[in-house]
């Protein structure tokens, strides 16, 4: 028995010839359609290039070493809720691993904190190099909950760790010759990759006068939140003043130097009119591109008015008496 | 127009050229652009209104050069993509960043020359906007219309400025757009000048 012939369909359900070929066409040109909407999707998305995520999700409990805090809610404590860890510690400026605010957390991790010297030399009677563990042992660590307000007009409230600089410099016996302190970053570009271009004259120095180094506001911090400083914040060792903008507060630090003459600091040195010797938070006083009167503290969606020195002029104002703050900005 | 080889062109460049922009509007209120969500937005949304810009600048050049016909047909779709972008741009700076703050936008736009050139762009890119349809090209005929939107070079050059202005040091992005919107300028220029030679040739040829 043979099966019989397979029933063709009849000819009136065959797809005529021009509607298949339209079908092909229409098919191909969704393809097309789809490949160029998602390559140029992509190629946006790349030339945008802002990743929306670090690299490395932090947490206080990356690193488990609780510094011992001796004393903790001083007189200058702000109450203000604190800027959550993982924003501290993946927005930062620290040029020295990159321009991009995530950055310093995704390539700190070159920068080896331990071991870690520092020289104190200048204008002092007991000039010394001491290792930073050494040098932390010296000083009951305190707790102090500062605002930090960066010159690009966004802040933070930071729970720092440290202790007052003047306790330092007190028993170092600084020279009655002493006006001015110099502070310089490391320089290694090994460490620090973005010191292989020199956009900035590495390394970074900044400095104070005496007096505003002396001031009981101004920290030596080596950690935030309870645990060591991350790389990106400036380990193992930085300078914390919280009335001037953040980039006076320098990072990581291998030199305190006490000098008789006002010290050349980085960012004066690269722009003389846009950053000044003092840089005290003022909201008079506007960047030549925007203005300083108010900020974006982050995480809060409306901006708040910055206030002169940062909220501290209660403390400090008294420093610049008689000084014309425009001219000496 | 309906009888284009590409019809699937102009729409995929619709659909992709915004897709970062809704990205960034679904991205920013669920918090995932970083700590400085408006910062972010800011800076995408400028980068790539230049970005745009000068892609749509490549288009008569890249004809010129490699002889293809197809850029001439996404020329007015880029165009109004950077359009959009720089409006968002600006949409974000005055509403999210400033919080319609009239007087500090006004001591921004009059007072700082960085906002200033930025604000100026996207004035000059208004006119060009609204008179990208076939409609006014028209109605101004041709050679005007061609004129008016020269400007668009203009509006890519403050855009230029805006951005070496707004980076702290490293400048080398926004000259690196600085070099390729001279290249394309460069392109340009040769060709207007090739043209007016040969027109001065062939005058000399048939004297009148």
């Amino acid at each position: 028995m043979r099966d019989p012939p397979p029933a063709e369909p009849p000819s009136s359900e065959v797809t005529p010839e021009k509607t298949y070929l339209r079908r092909r066409e229409l098919l191909k040109n969704a393809g097309l359609f789809a490949g160029t909407a998602a390559a140029v999707a992509g190629g946006l998305h790349l030339l945008g290039r802002k990743r929306t995520r670090p690299v490395e999700r932090f947490g206080p409990d990356a690193d488990p070493a609780v510094l011992p805090v001796v004393k903790g809610g001083g007189p200058y404590d702000t109450d203000e809720p604190p800027t959550p860890y993982e924003d501290v510690t993946t927005y930062n400026n620290f040029y020295e691993f990159g321009f991009d605010k995530d950055d310093p957390a995704r390539f700190a991790h070159t920068l080896k904190p331990r071991p870690w010297s520092v020289v104190i030399d200048g204008e002092v009677h007991q000039p010394r190099t001491v290792d930073v563990e050494q040098l932390t042992s010296w000083f009951p660590l305190e707790d102090r909950v500062y605002r930090m307000r960066c010159v690009e007009a966004w802040s933070m409230v930071i729970p720092w760790l440290g202790f007052p600089l003047a306790a330092l410099l007190q028993r170092v016996e600084p020279t009655s010759h002493a006006r001015y302190v110099a502070f310089t970053t490391l320089l290694d570009p090994e460490q620090m990759p973005g010191q292989r271009r020199a956009l900035l004259d590495w390394p970074y120095t900044e400095g104070l006068r005496l007096d505003e180094a002396l001031h009981p506001l101004t920290l030596l911090a080596t950690g935030l939140y309870g645990r060591p400083l991350p790389n990106q914040n400036g380990a193992p060792l930085r300078l914390v003043v919280p009335w001037k903008y953040g980039f006076k507060s320098i990072k990581s630090i291998v030199r305190i130097t006490l000098t008789r003459e006002e010290p050349v600091t980085t960012w004066r040195r690269a722009a003389p009119r846009e950053y000044g010797f003092f840089a005290n938070v003022n909201p008079a006083v506007p960047h030549p591109r925007w203005s300083q009167a108010s900020e974006r503290r982050i995480g809060d969606f409306e901006r708040r008015p910055t206030l002169p020195f940062n909220g501290y002029a209660e403390q400090v104002a008294h420093l610049y008496t008689g000084m014309d703050l425009r001219r000496f900005y | 127009m309906a009888s284009s080889p590409t019809p699937w062109l102009n729409p995929a460049l619709v659909v992709g050229g915004l897709s970062p922009l809704l990205l960034l509007a679904v991205q920013g209120p669920r918090g995932e652009l970083g700590p400085n969500a408006i910062e972010a937005a800011l800076h995408q949304t400028g980068l790539l209104a230049l970005v745009l810009l000068l892609a749509s600048l490549a288009c008569t050049p890249l004809r010129l050069v490699a002889g293809w016909t197809w850029p001439a047909r996404v020329r007015r779709t880029l165009g109004l993509l950077a359009f959009t972008y720089a409006v968002a741009h600006f949409l974000v700076y005055a509403v999210l960043d400033q919080g319609l703050a009239w007087s500090a936008l006004w001591a921004d736009v009059t007072e700082r020359p960085f906002i200033t050139v930025g604000f100026a762009a996207l004035v000059l890119l208004v006119p060009l906007a609204l008179t990208s349809t076939n409609r006014w090209v028209r109605r101004l005929g041709f050679p005007r219309w061609q004129r008016l939107h020269r400007l668009a070079y203009v509006a890519a050059a403050l855009g230029v400025v805006h951005f070496v202005w707004r980076v702290k040091k490293d400048a080398t992005e926004p000259l690196v757009y600085g070099a390729v919107l001279s290249l394309l300028l460069a392109i340009r220029v040769g060709e207007a000048l090739r043209k007016r030679r040969a027109r001065a040739a062939a005058a000399a040829r048939n004297p009148a």
